[in-house]
């Protein structure tokens, strides 16, 4: 199987806006360069972008929101910027049936932990869009006793979007930023298992534990 | 007018009495409870009071005797509501309130170290974040006191032996934000709901504490995010009276008008959130598609959509965009119109929802007193507790309009109240809008605001019920102590009184329709 070096005449654009109209293009070359950096296989690189293509517009948000920027979410998802425009067709109340996360609202120490685990149930592929101050840093309340200052201490953060709140266009860049993010990824093999599971050495501890029980019994 | 309050100092082995005297005096809501640090002078509490019938208000201040272990008599006999608020002041100060029979902490997490509001709180003592989940007890805390004088704890269980606990929340679509219900059942009827709440606690009165009052001001916005302008009218409100700043006219009729247009934003989303939880996803996108209208004119004039900065002290961020008065009357005598009677057609009718709402949830005009529970679910059972009318500020001495009531305390009256007070926020507008006095929006201000020393006390009517601004200064360019009536405390705290009996299904109704915004209630 040939390999090609680079792929070529691939940029990363999605329907809505072109590729030179971000303003932010370098960070994603950058990715891209990394992802290739050993080269593409000629057969799975086309099937990665099929794949992919379907997989950056069918994005299905977890429907989790702390605080204020949760409104905002809530007017993005409704009629007048409608963000199922875009294959973020519906939010998901379940972990199970999400695959990206929009921390929208300041973590508190006490919502943290409750955060990680809604993380570690989504299944993978996963992504995480941190919204508004709060998120990416505390915002307004970095000096408070009990907010965390900001989720990517938390989880791995794949697009930050500023405000307090954002707009519902920021948003929506947002989400489109990380469409392409999706876009240029490896489907098969590499990106696609991002986390360890989390519970596996519990639950293999369990198991053992169980199966002790059983043999005594 | 000044808003200074000098509250009656009682020594603490008096304080059940006074207070229980008061309260056969007629003063029989506890609209707040106030803890406070005093220093030298020890903790305390400062519990405000107020005659349902008139809205006079009377303010008593109790300090403990032990400084290393301070305790008081718990007055939650005398008003449901002061449960919760004990609990508060507990959490924050670590005041033991002898004879709450759960006086656990209501925000923080159970392992938390020390009283954060406490002024010598050392924040190290506790990581920024922990990784493994919250230890919950199943055991209610009671403080008593023995005959020797030591505070004993018995703890007793929440929940019986055989209940059958589910976990509501903390990410849940319906509880309106992070709020944990832990909710026993018998077969599918509710048998009790233990609310857990805290998890959007970010300390806004302890970090207010150390900003300067415009600093301040930028945290209003955030806490009840639907109420935005009224709770930063409330503190500018505060601030300017206990300055003896008078502002201008001009400035009074915008902030009324900004003040309504906010209460029908507040209210649309009620309409939407609760058409949305019971599954009624049309009705929702109806809610948003005229809310973004009320959206458009805020953005036009104060730039922000949702937090929108408005309010200053001393008048009012920027003048009034030139479109205002057109988009408003638009807004006004076209938007909001045909959208309430679409609202009804596609959703107050509805059998589904009717059958849902009416006749669940029952508060009675008692209850709603004894809880503390403000705003349309109080005027719900019959209260008359709106501050518009009991005690006029800003331009609302100058308005007519009727103060919506109903009988019933149920669901359905609790959804109705809203509904029409949009049609009386209309109304207010309306004989406001043609009419915007001339003069200055922003009065000459010193650059460095200080508030002379003193308690102060100012309240306006939130979109969901009274919001009480408590402020204690010491001269300094920063509050000593700012506490906020929250609206929503008293709200979660009477659901477990008003879901008792129902299924569980209705929870979500009943949450609904008594309508609490998460973080204003978590501060
Ligand atoms: S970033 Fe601003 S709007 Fe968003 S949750 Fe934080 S305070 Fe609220």
């Amino acid at each position: 199987m040939g390999v090609k070096k680079n792929i070529i005449g691939y940029t990363p654009a999605i329907n809505n806006i072109p590729h030179e109209e971000f303003k932010d293009n370098a960070t994603l070359e950058k990715l891209i360069e990394e992802l290739n950096e050993g080269g593409v296989n000629v057969v799975v690189a086309p099937l990665d972008r099929l794949i992919n293509l379907g997989r950056s517009h069918s994005m299905w948000p977890l429907t989790f929101a702390t605080s204020c920027c949760g409104i905002e979410f809530m007017a993005v998802a409704a009629a007048r910027y409608d963000m199922a425009r875009f294959g973020f067709e519906i939010t998901r109340n379940s972990p199970r049936q999400a695959d990206v996360i929009l921390v929208n609202g300041t973590i508190t120490t006490k919502m943290a932990p409750v955060l990680k685990r809604l993380y570690d149930q989504m299944a993978d592929p996963k992504y995480v869009i941190a919204i508004g101050g709060c998120a990416i840093s505390g915002g307004p309340f970095t000096k408070s006793y009990h907010v965390v200052k900001g989720v990517d201490k938390i989880l791995p953060v794949d697009v930050y979007c500023p405000g307090c709140p954002p707009r519902p266009e920021s948003f929506l860049y947002a989400m489109m930023q990380l469409q392409r993010k999706v876009r240029v990824e490896h489907f098969f093999g590499r990106v696609n298992k991002h986390q360890k599971d989390p519970y596996a050495e519990q639950m293999s501890k369990l198991n053992k534990e169980l199966l002790n029980m059983q043999e005594k019994a | 007018m000044s808003n200074q309050i000098n509250p009656q100092i009682v020594a603490a082995a008096e304080l059940h009495a006074t207070l229980a005297s008061l309260k056969a005096e007629g003063y029989d809501f506890l609209e707040v409870l106030t803890g406070v640090d005093w220093g030298e002078e020890g903790l305390g509490v400062v519990y405000s009071l107020t005659k349902t019938a008139t809205g006079e208000m009377t303010h008593v201040k109790s300090v403990c005797a032990d400084k290393e272990n301070p305790y008081l008599d718990s007055v939650c006999d005398l008003w449901a509501v002061a449960g919760i608020y004990e609990r508060e002041a507990y959490d924050f100060y670590g005041i033991k309130f002898l004879n709450n029979p759960d006086c656990r902490r209501v925000f923080l997490r159970e392992d938390w170290i020390g009283y954060p509001f406490r002024k010598d709180y050392d924040e190290s003592q506790n990581p920024e974040f922990f990784l493994e989940s919250e230890p919950i007890s199943d055991k209610a805390v009671c403080f008593t006191l023995n005959e020797d004088g030591k505070v004993k704890k018995t703890e007793t269980p929440i929940f019986g032996e055989n209940d059958y606990v589910v976990n509501i929340g903390p990410q849940h679509p319906s509880t309106h934000g992070v709020l944990h219900f832990r909710t026993s059942l018998e077969g599918e009827t509710v048998t009790k709901i233990d609310a857990h709440m805290g998890y959007i606690h970010r300390g806004i009165e302890k970090l207010s504490e150390g900003y300067t009052y415009p600093q301040c001001l930028g945290l209003t916005d955030r806490m009840d995010y639907l109420g935005a302008m009224q709770t930063r009218h409330a503190l500018c409100m505060c601030v300017e009276q206990a300055m003896g700043i008078e502002v201008s006219e001009r400035v009074q009729v915008i902030r009324t008008i900004m003040d309504e247009l906010q209460r029908i934003d507040s209210h649309i989303l009620f309409f939407s959130c609760l058409a949305q939880d019971l599954g009624a996803t049309t009705a929702f996108l109806y809610g948003f598609r005229d809310r973004e209208e009320i959206l458009k004119i805020f953005e036009k004039t104060c730039g922000g959509r949702l937090i929108l900065n408005y309010n200053m002290i001393g008048g009012v961020a920027h003048d009034l965009h030139p479109d205002f008065v057109k988009d408003v009357h638009r807004l006004i005598d076209e938007v909001i119109p045909h959208g309430l009677k679409e609202y009804h057609e596609i959703f107050t009718g509805n059998v589904i929802f009717q059958t849902r709402a009416k006749g669940v949830g029952v508060l009675s005009k008692d209850d709603v007193i004894s809880y503390g529970c403000t705003g349309g679910t109080g005027r719900a059972a019959g209260w008359h507790c709106d501050l518009r009318k009991l005690r006029p500020y800003a331009a609302y001495d100058r308005v007519k309009f009727n103060e919506i009531t109903f009988e019933n305390g149920d669901s359905l009256d609790r959804y109705m109240v809203r509904l029409k007070e949009i049609e009386e926020s209309c109304d207010i507008i309306r004989q406001l809008i043609d009419n915007i006095p001339e003069g200055p929006i922003q009065e000459k201000m010193k650059p460095i605001i200080k508030v002379p020393e003193g308690t102060y006390y100012s309240a306006v009517e939130g979109s969901r019920g009274i919001l009480g601004v408590y402020l204690e200064s010491k001269g300094d360019k920063t509050p000593y102590r700012l506490h906020y009536r929250s609206t929503g405390l008293p709200l979660v705290n009477v659901m477990d009184k008003a879901c008792r009996g129902h299924l569980l299904a209705d929870l979500i109704t009943i949450g609904g329709t008594i309508d609490y915004i998460i973080p204003d209630v978590d501060r």
